[in-house]
Order: structure tokens, then sequence, then C-alpha cells
């Protein structure tokens, strides 16, 4: 399925046909922002959108981001829900999306409009870690446009099976603390193919391959979430206050794996990606 | 339905109950739904320019440099006022001249007290013109190291807290209190600093005319800005006209002028054009006010049975470099329960933030979820269930004070609110209840209450030669219902059906209705306005009962009564005259009379005044991810005479949403090295969305109060925070067996704490 990139969030996601072919994308677009946000924000605009790291936004605070080589003050400042996977001394921001968490998962590729023509990239090498270079967010040059969001056939296999769960601290309307895509293909009660992503962890939407492999082939039951979770957090380390962060991470990658085992709800839930989605009448 | 009220003052002219106690929607409603209320930045006077605010992103130092140069090159820019080049005033913005005068900045000098103070305000002929100006100024500092934080200096005791309030009361033997507990709760909790975030921000749009002043700009206390605003100009309190017909929210933010408000009068003064000044919502987080925040440590002692011996409560707030406004957190401890001791005790750090102000519940809010939650600790420690153990402490008179309560139905609001929470039965332990989705479920309580305050205020009512009335003053309507409530007062004051009242209010033209603040507002105004009406009707019996003419001669002027248009005599239904015969036979176009109302000292030297409720609160908390869900609030609060139950309602419920979200979400992050506020908008400083908000029950319990005021009316605009807040922190604790100290309760406290 091929999406160009000035489709609007809302619109999108109340596609009933893509709904359908891709369910836990549709969840984590309307786990984000506000109805309202959702009727304004482009596919592209969400991909693109910067970090909330509150000391990029405060032009009274150093941050490498901004300014290469000021620092970053978010480093010994407040940083409870900063990354724990991927960042540098450099860095510690988190990317805010929802959207890109499934979408990372399920292999999506962006089309870039640039001044040497129209080429691809895997969503995944889209976003960059910060290392030495904080302030190169994407593998975007001057110039370039995102034009276009594919997503591939095969991702449908999935939507039997697909979830996606996003702790906030509030209800609704505000960013993942942490989140998680999941995904199977199950055939004579064995995980064939795993997918799982991790949201606000790291400066990218996190592909966790490790725990997909951990996944493929076994019998879906909680002892082998539990090791995914442990595998997809190996690396992680706290990054300043938010060493909860990754004990969070894992029960959400053991939650959203039980219920991407469950199966995809009939409808799209109330409150998309709420733990409190299964409530009746939430 | 008509009831005559037993009134304790003496007019015998006037039978409440035609419109008030109905539940009558709003009369503003239609007008502020098809966008034609007009809020103060709503206006646009011709020849009006626009002024923006350059803030200071340091929260300590001087400003060194200002590229005014840059900032009036721009198209556009018309002027920079700064330092200086500003008006004159005839008034030092740091003087103190009464204990609601705070200091303000008003580019008095290059000091920076606090992140997002004014350093200089551009004003322009459009609003991007103006915005762009202020962001060429380019500021340079000198920047000291900020204060920050509840450890950041030497505490002291300050001099008074709230208004006027001592920072230490002492009640009984508290060193015997503590001695003979056998069982101690001892706990410190924080809370947060807090800001008010009223949907509209402040905005002002002045226009001078000479030396009168016309302004737009929501107040909650025209009269005191007034008086502001003519000592820093110099010029009569008269001269200066205010309209404030609507505030989008003040929550206390908006009681006293600010200095960016000031600042768009100065603006305006040096160009000599209408100006306008609104505030962007990340500029709110320092000028206007905020709640500071506390840290509270609370002992609270009983015997083995539960009695409490001892409550000790000591708070911690912070202030401003600058001024001194000290939350009367530990306040909270006064009067809710029956310890033969009870110390409460304050004390203060200087911070570089703007200086704290009333925030809805001043102290009340930040005191109860500590005090509610202490109680909670202390049944839990004495194995008592916590409403059980709230009954057991009940206090029959004020414990601090030893007086009896003009009224508490507290009981009731306790047994209705429990019965329909379904309350017996909660297990005393924690984590014992799960739903069917396997959510832990949780059950908690708090008790609620607020004084009955009322400040001083005026009305002015007349009665037409047409026999339609007329009643005015000076009110605020916050979008609390004023419009409407005070209307409903003023319609049974003069003997009225509602559609023959003309209701004039929300100017400083019009007789000072003092401050909406306290919860006081519907009381003070509303005793105006009765006095006013019973004036005037006096007026009218006068007229009638000593005319040969009238079927009313001889009657007395106690001998009759008002009731729709008419004078009826006492003792004969029947015998009556309409005001409209009454004026045109005195020959009189109109009868006006002016009333006020205010405490009456002598009832409160003797009677402890306060609303009171109680909340019962459902929480559910998911047992692996830790995030908390709100399921159910259920209030049931006494708080005197209801006026509008439709109004009344939604201040309760309101309030509750408050104290939900105290409990659970809202903060101002302040970086601890600059003192700059990280989340200054509405999408990180959480408040509760409608996915938050549980289904909701208020229950208004009658209370027949015929000591507060002449109506009976204790305030309903705060008590809802109170109670609730601990409810919630409390289902938190029962749900989860995690006892979190820190305000909001955050998920890693719990996520950690679930193991
Ligand atoms: C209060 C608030 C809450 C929010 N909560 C959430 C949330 O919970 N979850 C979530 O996922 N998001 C959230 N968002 C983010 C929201 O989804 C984004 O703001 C939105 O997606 C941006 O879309 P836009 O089309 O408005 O992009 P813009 O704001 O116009 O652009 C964003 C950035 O992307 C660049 N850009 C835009 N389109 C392209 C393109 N085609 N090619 C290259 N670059 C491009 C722009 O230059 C800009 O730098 C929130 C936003 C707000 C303001
Ligand atoms: S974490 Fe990154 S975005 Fe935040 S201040 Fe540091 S460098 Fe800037």
């Amino acid at each position: 399925m091929r999406i160009g990139a000035l489709v609007r969030n809302a619109d999108l996601a109340h596609d009933a046909e893509f709904a359908r072919s891709y369910p836990a994308v549709a969840e984590a677009l309307l786990s984000g922002a506000s109805a309202q946000l959702r009727n304004a924000a482009t596919v592209g605009g969400n991909l693109m959108q910067r970090t909330r790291c509150a000391y990029f936004y405060d032009a009274g605070s150093a941050c490498n981001r901004r300014w290469p080589g000021a620092g970053c003050d978010a480093l010994k400042g407040e940083n409870r829900l900063h990354a724990v996977l991927g960042w540098s001394e450099g860095c510690i921001a988190t990317h805010p999306s929802d959207f890109c968490v499934p979408l990372v998962a399920f292999d999506a590729v962006v089309e870039i409009e640039g001044k040497g023509g129209r080429r691809e990239l895997p969503l995944e090498a889209l976003h960059r870690l910060p290392g030495e270079t904080p302030e190169r967010e994407t593998a975007l040059e001057r110039g370039d446009l995102i034009v276009a969001l594919r997503l591939p056939t095969e991702a449908k296999d999935f939507a039997r099976h697909a979830r996606y769960i996003k702790v906030r601290e509030r209800t609704s309307y505000a960013f993942a603390v942490v989140s998680a895509a999941a995904a199977f293909r199950i055939e004579g009660g064995k995980i064939r193919e795993a997918r799982l992503a991790l949201g606000g962890v790291a400066a990218k939407p996190w592909r966790a391959r490790e725990a997909e492999q951990v996944l493929a082939g076994a019998r879906p039951d909680p002892a082998v979430y539990r090791e995914a979770a442990r595998a997809a957090l190996a690396a992680a380390k706290p990054s300043g206050d938010n060493a909860f962060k990754i004990e969070l991470a894992q029960r959400i990658v053991a939650r959203a794996l039980t219920l991407a085992a469950r199966g995809t709800p009939d409808r799209i839930p109330a409150l998309p990606g709420s733990p409190f989605s299964s409530v009746a009448g939430a | 339905m008509t009831v005559e009220l037993s009134l304790t003052r003496d007019p015998a002219h006037i039978r409440h109950g035609s419109n008030i106690g109905q539940p009558m929607t709003r009369t503003d409603g239609v007008l502020k739904v098809t966008g034609k209320a007009r809020y103060a930045a709503d206006n646009h006077p011709a020849g009006m320019v626009y002024a923006v605010i350059a803030t200071s992103c340091i929260a300590r130092g001087r400003v060194t440099s200002l590229d005014v140069a840059a900032a009036k090159r721009y198209p556009g820019v018309i002027d920079v006022m700064t330092p200086a080049h500003k008006p004159e005033l005839a008034e030092d913005p740091d003087a103190k001249g009464n204990p609601f005068a705070f200091r303000m900045e008003l580019l008095q000098s290059d000091e920076v007290r606090y992140a997002n103070q004014a350093i200089a305000v551009v004003i322009a002929e459009t609003l991007e013109a103006a915005t762009e100006g202020a962001a060429l100024l380019s500021p340079r500092y000198q920047v000291e190291i900020a204060r920050v934080g509840l450890d950041a200096g030497e505490a002291y005791a300050p001099p008074v807290v709230g208004i006027g309030n001592p920072a230490e009361v002492r009640h009984g033997d508290i060193d015997a209190g503590m001695a003979a507990a056998t069982k101690l709760t001892d706990a410190t909790y924080e809370t947060p600093a807090q800001y008010h975030n009223a949907m509209e921000p402040h905005a002002i749009v002045a226009v001078w005319d000479g030396d009168r002043l016309f302004i737009d700009t929501p107040s909650q206390g025209m009269g005191f800005a007034q008086m502001r605003v003519a000592g820093l100009f110099g010029i009569p309190p008269a001269n200066i006209h205010i309209n404030s017909p609507f505030l989008g929210g003040g929550f206390g933010s908006k009681g006293l002028i600010s200095g960016p408000q000031v600042l768009g009068i100065m603006a305006a003064k040096l160009i000599g054009r209408p100006v306008k000044l609104v505030l962007r919502r990340g500029q709110m987080y320092g000028p206007v006010g905020h709640r500071p925040p506390t840290r509270q440590r609370i002992r609270i002692g009983t015997d083995d049975a539960g009695v409490l011996a001892v409550i000790n409560h000591e708070a911690r707030v912070t202030t401003s470099s600058f001024d001194d406004f000290y939350e009367p957190a530990a306040d909270a401890s006064h009067t809710l329960y029956a310890s033969p001791a009870i110390r409460t005790a304050h004390e203060a750090v200087r911070v570089d933030t703007g200086t704290p102000l009333f925030m809805r519940a001043p102290g009340e809010a930040t005191g109860s979820i500590v005090l509610e939650s202490a109680i909670d600790e202390a049944a839990f420690a004495c194995g008592i269930d916590p409403l059980e153990f709230r009954l057991k402490n009940y206090a029959e008179v004020e414990p601090t004070t030893g007086k009896p309560f003009s009224s508490k139905a507290l009981r009731q609001c306790y047994a209705r609110a429990a019965e329909r929470f379904g309350w017996a039965g909660r297990p005393l332990q924690p984590r014992q209840m799960r739903d069917e989705n396997g959510f832990l479920v949780g059950w908690g309580m708090g008790t609620a209450t607020f004084p009955a305050i009322m400040f001083q205020g005026n009305a002015r009512a007349v009665i037409r030669a047409d026999g339609n009335g007329v009643m005015e003053t000076g009110a605020h309507d916050m979008g609390q219902g004023a419009w409407t409530a005070l209307a409903q007062i003023s319609a049974d004051s003069l003997g009225l059906d509602f559609d023959q009242l003309t209701f004039r209010s929300g100017s400083s033209d019009l007789p000072d209705a003092g401050i909406a603040g306290g919860s006081g507002h519907t009381a003070t105004v509303g005793a105006a306005i009765h006095n006013a009406g019973a004036a005037v009707i006096a007026k009218l019996a006068e007229l009638a009962t000593t005319d040969e003419r009238s079927p009313l001669f001889g009657a007395g002027n106690a001998g009759v009564v008002a009731r729709g248009g008419r004078l009826h005599r006492r003792d004969d239904d029947a015998r009556s005259e309409s005001y409209v015969e009454i004026l045109a036979r005195a020959g009189l176009a109109e009868v006006d009379a002016s009333g006020s109302g205010a405490a009456d000292a002598a009832a409160q030297s003797q009677y402890a005044m306060h609303a009171h409720g109680a909340v019962f609160a459902e929480v559910k908390v998911d047992p692996e991810l830790g995030q908390i869900r709100a399921t159910r609030l259920v209030g049931a609060f006494a708080a005197g005479r209801i006026i509008n139950p439709l109004m009344v309602q939604s201040q309760l419920r309101g309030g509750m949403i408050w104290g939900l979200s105290f409990a659970l979400h809202e903060e101002a992050v302040m970086d601890h090295r600059s003192g700059r506020i990280l989340n200054a908008n509405l999408a990180e400083y959480h408040v509760p969305v409608n996915a938050d908000v549980p289904p909701m029950e208020v229950i208004t319990v009658d209370e027949h109060d015929p000591h507060v005021n002449p109506l009976g009316i204790k305030g309903v605009g705060e008590i809802g925070i109170t109670g609730s807040a601990g409810a919630v922190a409390n289902a938190v604790f029962h749900a989860t067996g995690i006892r979190v100290r820190n305000f909001p309760i955050k998920i890693e406290e719990i996520v950690m704490g679930l193991g």
C-alpha cells in the first residue's frame, strides 16, 4: 500500500481498508495526540516530528541537537522520560511518534524526492541514533522531501495478531512513556514470524529483532514473552532518572505480545493503545 | 414553589424561593455557545495596535543589553518599551500598600527575578510584527545562579501565611499528645508547583482618553484593580473604567491585576493609541501567580482504638525572592478532626520564581491531600475503616477554637456519599480487589472542607414606574455562573419574576462587588443584593402604607410582603397593590436603594463557619504497567443554601476534577539548575482530559445556616478539590498497597512498587 505524505493522520487511521490491513498501525495513529491534531497532522509530518525533549525547545538551554557542540542539558536535568536504548552522551532524546513504531515493525519504506531525483529508504534507516552527531536526526539531506510511505503486502499477513500498546501519563492526549507494537503470524499453534518494535525508548522507533528471533518458532506463552522482552531490552541502560523505563518496557513488550497473540480486536478500541482498552466501555 | 425563609436579618418584605433554588441554565449560555460573548481580547477599538512582551529566559540576574534597534527596524514595529523608555509611574510597583498589593515587574529596572519575567514590550501594527520584534531583541544577561526548589536556601518562619493567618497555631499540649499516642503515623509528603492555566490567557485592551482610562480585561476583582492602577498612574480610581463581563476562568490568577496587564496600559500611554496585550500560554508561567511546591511532615498520633491524641502538621513552602505569599498548607488541619492537641506550622524558602498566589483552594488543596492521605495512613495503622476512623474523630466543635459550627452536615455527607458509592464491605487491606479484566481496584475517601468567607460588596436596586426592576453590581462571572445565580437572587430580592429584571454586572462603573475569590462571591454579593432589594421594597412599602388611597394603607411597613411585582398585606393576601400603581400615584419615575454585604463580625466571633463534604473514589491500576485510571467519583457536599443547583453541580464537579488532577497529573517541572519551567504548555503540563474523568456523582446535602449570612450561603467554588485529591490518592494505595507521598503519583512509583 502506498500512502501519500500529505494524507492526514485521521483520514488514514479511519480508512476501512487500511485499518483492516494494518490494524496495529491504525491503532497507533489513533493513540497519538488528540482528534484535532490528528485531523491536521500529515503522514510526512508525523514521521518527521522532532523530539519532545524540553531542553530542545528551551532556547536558554544547551542542546547538541540544536547547536552542535553546545552540550546536552538533559543529561543531568529532567530526564525521567528520556532514552534507554541507543543514546549517547551527546543526546539522550527519544523520537515521540506512535505511528512510526508499528511502521518500522512492518518494514515500511519511505519514498524521497531530492536533488538527485527519487529514492527510497527503509523507515528503519530514516531516523538516526545520535552518536557523535545528534544534530543529524534523519537520513534526509537538504532539499529532500518525503513524498510517500509504502507498507509491504506481507505486512497484511499479521493483521489477525497485531496490537499497539502505549503507556502514558494520562488516558489520552499524551506522548508515550513507553510503547510497543507486536504482531504475529501464527500457524499450527506456533509463532511462524513475530514483529516487535518499541516507542519512547530511543531516538528512533526501535525494532527489536533479537526479540523476534526468540519468538520465531516458539509456542505463544508468557515465558517466551518474558524472554523476548529481556532480549529486546538487553542493551538498555538508563540515561538519567529513567531506569524504570527499562522495566516498564519489558512489561509492555510482554503485554503487547500477549494481546497480539490473543488476536486483533474486531474494532479498534475506543481508547486506542491504552492498557485500559480491554475494559468494557473504554 | 415559593417558600418563605426565616432570615436572620430584618427584611420582612422578601420571600426567597421563586427564583432562588431553581436549576436555571446560564443566561449567558447562548451568547457563549454562539461565540457572541465578548471576552477582553475580542475587543478591537479603532486605531488599536498590538503589544507583545519579551520575557527573560534566565531566572536570576540582569539584562545587560537589548537590540532595540533591530526590533524597531522590523516593518510594523512602532516602539519598544524598556526600562530606559517607558511612561513615568506615580508609584513604585514594588511598594507594598496593603496585604493585597503584590510587587510587579513594570520595567522598573534591568533586574531579572524569575524566568518568563517581562523585560521589554514591543508595540506594533500587527501581532506578527510585535512578536517578531520581541524575538529580535536578542537579550544578553548577566546570569546569577538560580535558587530552585524546597531546599534552595535557609528556611525561615514567615510572619503570616495566606492573608494574615498566624504561621504557627498550637492547640492543646502537643508533647502530652505525642506521649499519649500508642500509634504514630509520621509521614513526609511533597506537592508540586502548579499553574492556574485558565483557558483564557490574561489579556487587556487599554484606551486612554486624557486622564481617563478604559480597559477591557478579565478581572476577579475590579475594585482592587482600579485602586492599583489608580495608584500606579496617579489618577483617581473613578477615572478608570474596567469592563469585564466574562472571564475564561481565573482560579485566583485574575484576582489581582498582574504586571503584564499593567504593561498593556503603559504601552497605550507610551504611544498614545489603544493597545491590546495578550499573554501567550508559556508566558503565564511566571508573572500571574502559581501554587507553590510544598513539603509537609505530618504526625498523627492515636490510641489503639484510633482516637486522635495529636496532629502535628508542618509545611515548608516556597515563595519568591522579592515578595511574600505563603501557602497556608498546614492550616487544613485546623478544623476537621477532633484532636485534643493540634499544631500547625509553616516555614518558607525563597526561590527565583514569580510570587506564588492564591490558586483555587490555596492552602486547602495542598494541605487537604496530605491530611487526608495521612488520616488514611493512621486509620490503616489502627486497622480501622477510614470512614469509621473519621467518624470516631468527628469534630463537634471547631477543634482549634472550640467554637460551635454555624452548621455542619458532614455526617450526612459521609452517609449519603458512602451509600451511593457502596463503600460498605470494603476490605481493609490493600490490593484485595480485582475487576473482571484483572485490573487492581482500589477505593479511597477524603473529607472536604472550605471556610465560608465573605468580602465586602455592594449593589444598587431600582424599581421603575413600569414595574420592572434593575439590579446593578460590579460582580465577576468567571464562568461559575454569576450572571445567572446573582440575577436569581436579584429577582427574589425585588419580588419580581425573572423576566421583569434587568441585571447589570461586569463593569467597574457599577457598585463595587468586591473580589470573586475565597468561594465568597455569591455569599457577599448575594447579601448586598438582598439588602439592596429589601431597602428598595421598604421604600415602596413606605409609599403605599402611608398613603390613604392605597389598599395597603395602615398595614405598617413590616406588614407587607413583595411578590410578583406587587406588595401584599401580610394579614390579608387578597389586599395588594402593584409597584406600577404605587409609583404612579406617588408620581415617581423610579425608586432606588443601595445595599451592601459583608461578614457579620459578631456571628463570626461566635461560630466556626465552613462548608463540608465527603468524596469517595475508585481507581483501577494495571497490575504490571502501573497506569492508573480513576473510574468513579462520588461526592456529597453541605454548603448552605444552593442558589442554583446546576451551577453548583458544575462547580463541585470541576473542583473534584481538579482534585483528581492534583493526585494524578498536575505538575510544573522546573529545571533545578536554570529555574526555567520545562513544560509551560498544555501538551506537557497535564490536566485530566475527558478520558481521565470518570463517571461522577455530586450530591448536595441540605443545610440551613442561619448564621453565615442573610441567605445562608456557603461557597462551593473551591471545596470540590479538597477531599477529592486525597480520596484518589488513597484509592491508589488501596488498589496497590503502595503509598506514594510525592504528588502527582507517577507511573515509576507504581511500576517499581508493584514488583
Ligand atoms: C500537543 C501535541 C501532542 C501530540 N501527541 C502526539 C502523540 O501522542 N503521538 C504522536 O505520534 N504524535 C503526537 N503529536 C505529534 C503530531 O502527530 C505531529 O505534530 C504531527 O504529526 C505533525 O504533522 P504535520 O503534518 O503538522 O507536520 P508539521 O508540523 O508541518 O511538520 C513537522 C516536521 O516535519 C517536516 N515535514 C513535514 N512534512 C514533511 C515531508 N513530507 N518531508 C519531509 N519533511 C517533512 C517539517 O518540516 C517539520 O520539521 C503531538 C503533537 C502535539 C502538538
Ligand atoms: S537530549 Fe538531545 S535534544 Fe535533549 S537537550 Fe540533549 S541534545 Fe538536546
